[in-house]
């Protein structure tokens, strides 16, 4: 029994870390812009295919077809911002939200035209050979999600604490008005967030596919834990939403293996509703009100 | 030719969507000046002051900064140019700490350290207290503290023209004394000022020149002292 839970653990914090960065993805967005960015689930979906499509298509290898797909998913996220999101600017959450669903479904048919509706495996990054920890066994591509996520939440909390332009950041998310006064250059800071999420969320897409394999529209699914956990750690607050990816992955984990994977899913939206009715802020959210 | 001011606003306009707020601003502030302008709520003091900034976009009508047109400049382009605003109701980074504050001020100056260093123990030794705060989240000091983290925050970008919004709005008396006696110091020291006020007895006790804004109109124009001694003046702004 013991070594079972292990291994719902371990298999958890694997799908956790994946869930962790679409969160911080749409953290880093809503922060930013107040947008709440549902294409973020599609730069996970494209980040995996291309990097399939060049390395399987095109001979190229791996780790080269990962950096060119994180490079064109970056370009992608950066086009999101300066023609979808900028030109929006002043509009409700609802239009820029209704924006960004629109972008999710284009880049979605764009890949179901580019690639059909097969489903794609990707090379384990280091072989297939499980490692034992006790019954429990792990693969070293679980190890890539582990590392790699804790890799990039650190880059990114460096990045907001100890950097100029995190701190831009911050302030342009604080107040814009005063960000323009101060004399930062906010449409470029706005860029930086965006491409910065497109950033994680292919990488995980990435770091993730040689287990879970991908689809077209493998986003869809990815987008709305990835939200879920933004919601659960709080919005506003990036490492809230690592939290919450985190402990989405492991509920959904433990659910699927103590009770039953047909209400995996069910689950973890059910614990959502219930943090929205009783913590609107999120788990780890500041009351609203301190945003201002 | 270069002009002898520093600024020189011709003719402007402003418009919120349909509701026209400026209607053809023109004065202009000769380099070593202070000059305020005042006027009653809703004037258009602060939509001038966020025009020139570049913040809210002219409709019209020239800026000229410098003997350089800014009415289309990008507004980090205009603070790298000089100008630094510090804004109505301060607005602090409130999450960030005071030295963050202080230090996003310094922006433009990001590529220079040391230098940024140096400019922050000026600004320390200007209010010693923000030096003592320096760790403390913004949003946590009182209304005098963030007024003075606010200016403290525009000085960083070393500006050659300090815009200041009602910098003595909701302060105490003895703080709003203390705010306007930096002011007049920063000028000593030759920062040229531009001072937003609707506390006019304050700002043209100090001012050298002073401007009445009224419905975004410039009525009158004058010597600060003239216009203290001005009886429609006294009567419609300095309240007896
Ligand atoms: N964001 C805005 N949207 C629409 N109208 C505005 C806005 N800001 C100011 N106004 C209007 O513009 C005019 C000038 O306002 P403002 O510049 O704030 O005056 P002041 O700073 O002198 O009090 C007022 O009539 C005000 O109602
Ligand atoms: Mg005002």
């Amino acid at each position: 029994m013991f070594d079972q839970i292990l291994q719902f653990i371990l298999t958890g914090i694997t799908v956790g870390a994946t869930y962790a960065l679409v969160a911080l993805g749409f953290a880093i967005i809503y922060n930013a812009s107040d947008v709440v960015n549902f294409s973020q689930g599609e730069f996970v979906m494209l980040g995996a295919m291309s990097t399939i499509a060049l390395s399987a298509g095109n001979g190229l290898p791996l780790w080269l077809a990962a950096a060119c797909s994180v490079a064109m998913v970056i370009c992608v996220g950066l086009m999101l911002q300066r023609f979808a999101i900028a030109p929006a600017r002043g509009a409700s959450v609802v239009t820029t939200i209704i924006i960004t669903i629109g972008a999710s479904i284009f880049l979605r048919g764009l890949a179901l035209l580019l690639w059909g509706k097969d489903i794609f495996g990707m090379p384990h990054f280091s072989g297939e050979v499980p490692l034992r920890i006790g019954e429990a066994t792990l693969l070293p591509q679980n190890l890539w999600v582990m590392g790699g996520a804790s890799v990039l939440v650190l880059g990114v909390h460096y990045f907001f604490n100890h950097t100029t332009h995190g701190k831009a950041i911050l302030a342009c998310s604080c107040n814009r008005t005063a960000a323009h006064l101060v004399g930062i250059n906010v449409g470029m800071m706005m860029l930086i967030a965006y491409g910065l999420s497109a950033l994680l969320g292919s990488l995980a897409g990435i770091l993730v596919a040689p287990i879970t394999f991908t689809s077209y529209d493998a986003g869809v699914m990815l987008g709305l834990k990835g939200f879920s956990a933004a919601i659960l750690g709080g919005m506003g607050n990036p490492m809230g939403a690592v939290a919450g990816g985190l402990l989405l992955g492991l509920i959904e984990s433990l659910a699927a293996g103590l009770i039953s994977s047909g209400y995996k899913d069910a689950i973890g939206f059910v614990i959502l509703l219930l943090v929205l009715f009783f913590r609107p802020s999120g788990l780890f959210g500041k009351a609203s009100a301190e945003r201002v | 030719m270069p002009s002898e001011a520093l600024l020189k606003i011709a003719g402007l306009t402003a418009h919120y969507g349909p509701i026209q707020a400026l209607h053809g601003i023109s004065l202009e502030v000769k380099p070593g000046e202070l000059v305020a302008i005042v006027g009653a709520n809703g004037a258009g003091k602060t939509t001038l002051l966020l025009t020139l900034s570049g913040v809210q976009r002219a409709s019209g009508g020239s800026i000229s900064f410098d003997d350089r047109e800014i009415s289309r400049m990008a507004s980090h382009k205009i603070v790298q140019s000089g100008i630094c605003h510090v804004p109505e109701g301060r607005q602090v980074f409130a999450p960030l700490s005071v030295e963050d504050n202080l230090r996003l001020g310094g922006y433009s100056l990001r590529s220079d350290q040391d230098r940024l260093d140096q400019e922050l123990d000026g600004i320390y030794q200007l209010f010693p207290i923000l030096k003592e705060k320096r760790k403390q989240t913004a949003g946590t000091l009182s209304g005098g503290q963030q007024q003075m983290l606010a200016i403290g925050r525009a000085l960083l970008g070393r500006p050659r023209l300090l815009l200041l919004d009602e910098p003595s709005m909701g302060l105490a008396p003895l703080l709003v004394e203390e705010i306007f006696r930096v002011i007049r110091e920063l000028n000593d020291k030759g920062v040229t000022i531009l001072l937003v006020e609707q506390n006019a007895n304050a700002a043209l006790r100090i001012a050298d020149r002073g401007y009445v804004l009224e419905t975004g109109r410039v009525i009158l124009g004058a010597a600060a002292d003239e216009l203290l001694a001005d009886e429609a003046v006294r009567r419609a702004y300095l309240g007896h």
